[in-house]
């Protein structure tokens, strides 16, 4: 008959380490804390990581961790998934709002035309400065790609349609989500935490109208014009380096920016550049419609403008090339 | 006038408003009182429709605002002015452009009517003169004063004041509370006005309430109030530290 087996005595015990012990005091976060003497299970399958080994301490998962963590893994997902869904429902309620509000577009024309002073025409001195030096480095990026392998009279070719379908439009746009975007979302989002939007409201004018609808048209008058400006002065740019760096004649640079020009091209550098103004200044204001708290507030809001019209600038730039753009 | 019935509310998984019921009747003032963060100024945002009740309704002149389209309420809150606590006047107008929004947004007086009105506001007020200046250079006082006149800009049948007194000096607060009370007198409003000033209360108010964790746990006239036996209301109008409320 099988003796049975002499229980351990208590000191020979190894102290464990619970580290993903939850404390439901503190919201159910994963704490460190020391709950019992036993001895240490090993969890393969665990999605816990394996803890360091300690002279002292053993440190090995708690029973439930690698269910805890899987639960609050999906909590997390659900959480954002359930955030994007109201925010993508908010931004179309605002859009709904929005081109209803649009056939009072004249009896708005001042504060319009306003916005357009402060999105277009302040922006300018910054797009002149971004756009010189982007038509600049890609003349110069395009010649050390050329030598040795395409004649230098292309390379007013291959700037010009990257600067006229791709740079000027993409650039511009993310200098004015920096810009304007930021400035947006500041503006309406101090608005929002003074109350001021709510004293719209109480006034019986709709913020959507007053606020929203301004920024939105001049976003989407006043890229292009921007974008224009950038071309222009992108090409110009590049006119430089390639005379006073590549030794290119102007004629032989502007005969190659010439020789595969089609304004359809222009025309969709354009209507990409409405587009992004419309998604810069709508993210600029939603942000700000929807700030919280104080200025922490307003600075989470003015970062998301920013962060989110690039991406989506970027997104919708792709989805629209491959609408115009037919390989 | 103004009826709410049951209106509940709940912010972050608290309760901030319990079945609270109110009545306001034709030209009178009631004022709600209560402690920082009890639900005051939720109060009065739901009377202007800007939060939506987890359940019961507000009605402001005979209508429920719960069924009315953003048109109507629109419509509807023009009948209103409100004084913010901050003012919320609009940092990119003149104090006279500020005063003057509602009524060239929303009629069609010329140019000429509109600065007539701004110009008498800013006069009932003490700020005459004050109009082309922006919000910015004005005091504390003057930019209650000039969010009061925006506030009575388009004649309103009722004004909503949210914490009329905080943060002015005894002196402004008293020129506020008269301020409020001539207006009351020449302009025959309905008003609610919420604050935790006890003098501003028994100066401007015809009836008190004092909303404390949720419920109106005193609904009565300021005599009435300052007879009142509640403990919880005699500590706060004594502002006393010893009592039920805990100081902090």
């Amino acid at each position: 008959m099988a003796r049975p087996p002499r229980p351990r005595p208590r000191e020979a015990r190894t102290p464990v380490i619970h580290r993903f012990a939850v404390n439901a005091a503190e919201g159910g976060r994963a704490t460190p804390a020391i709950l019992c003497h036993c001895a240490p299970i090993h969890r393969p399958w665990s999605l816990v990581p394996r803890p360091h080994a300690h002279p002292a301490f053993v440190i090995a998962p708690f029973a439930a961790p690698a269910d805890t963590s899987l639960v609050e893994l999906i909590r997390d997902i659900g959480r954002r998934i359930l955030r994007l869904t109201v925010y993508v429902g908010g931004l179309t309620v605002m859009i709904g709002r929005l081109l209803a509000s649009l056939p009072q577009i004249l009896g708005s024309a001042r504060l319009v035309v306003y916005q357009m002073l402060t999105m277009g025409v302040r922006s300018l001195p910054l797009i002149i400065l971004t756009s010189v030096f982007t038509g600049a480095v890609s003349a110069w990026q395009a010649a050390y790609q050329f030598q040795n392998f395409v004649p230098m009279r292309y390379l007013g070719t291959a700037v010009g349609k990257a600067v006229v379908i791709e740079l000027a439009p993409v650039l511009t746009a993310l200098v004015v989500a920096g810009r304007v975007g930021a400035s947006i979302a500041a503006e309406l989002g101090t608005m929002r935490v003074t109350e001021q939007i709510d004293a719209l409201e109480v006034m019986g004018v709709d913020p959507v109208r007053y606020l929203v609808m301004p920024r939105v048209t001049s976003g989407a008058l006043m890229m292009p014009v921007l974008v224009l400006f950038s071309d222009f002065v992108a090409i110009m740019g590049a006119l430089i380096v390639a005379v006073l760096m590549v030794h290119l004649s102007a004629a032989t640079f502007l005969n190659g920016v010439k020789l595969f020009f089609h304004m359809s091209d222009m025309y969709a550098g354009l209507f990409k550049a409405s587009i992004f103004g419309i998604i810069i200044s709508l993210i600029g204001c939603y942000q700000g419609f929807q700030t919280r708290g104080g200025a922490e507030g307003v600075g989470r809001s003015t970062t998301g403008a920013v962060v989110i019209a690039s991406v989506l600038i970027l997104i919708s730039d792709y989805l629209i090339a491959t609408m115009l753009f037919r390989v | 006038m103004i009826a709410i019935r049951g209106l509940s509310k709940s912010l972050d998984r608290r309760v901030v408003l319990n079945r609270v019921d109110l009545d306001v009747a034709k030209g009178e003032t009631l004022v709600v009182i209560g402690r920082s963060g009890c639900g005051k100024s939720v109060l009065l945002k739901h009377v202007l429709g800007l939060m939506k009740p987890d359940s019961g309704t507000v009605t402001i002149f005979g209508k429920q605002l719960d069924q009315l389209d953003r048109t109507h309420l629109y419509e509807l809150r023009m009948r209103c002015g409100v004084l913010f606590q901050g003012g919320a006047l609009f940092d990119s107008l003149t104090v006279a452009e500020n005063v003057g929004l509602g009524l060239s947004e929303n009629t069609s007086k010329s140019k000429a009517e509109i600065a007539d009105i701004v110009a008498e506001r800013l006069e009932w007020v003490g700020l005459a003169g004050v109009g082309p200046r922006a919000p910015s250079d004005l005091s504390g006082g003057m930019r209650k004063r000039a969010a009061l006149a925006r506030a009575i800009a388009m004649d309103p049948e009722i004004v909503l004041y949210d914490e009329p007194t905080t943060g002015l000096d005894p002196i402004t607060a008293e020129g506020i509370n008269d301020l409020i009370v001539r207006l009351r007198e020449r302009l025959k409003v309905t008003a609610i006005a919420v604050t935790h000033d006890m003098n501003s209360a028994f100066k401007i108010g015809d009836r008190i309430a004092m909303l404390h964790d949720g419920h109106i746990i005193f609904d009565g006239s300021v005599d009435q109030v300052r007879n009142s036996s509640d403990p919880i209301v005699q500590q706060f109008i004594a502002g006393a530290t010893t009592g039920p409320l805990e100081p902090l």
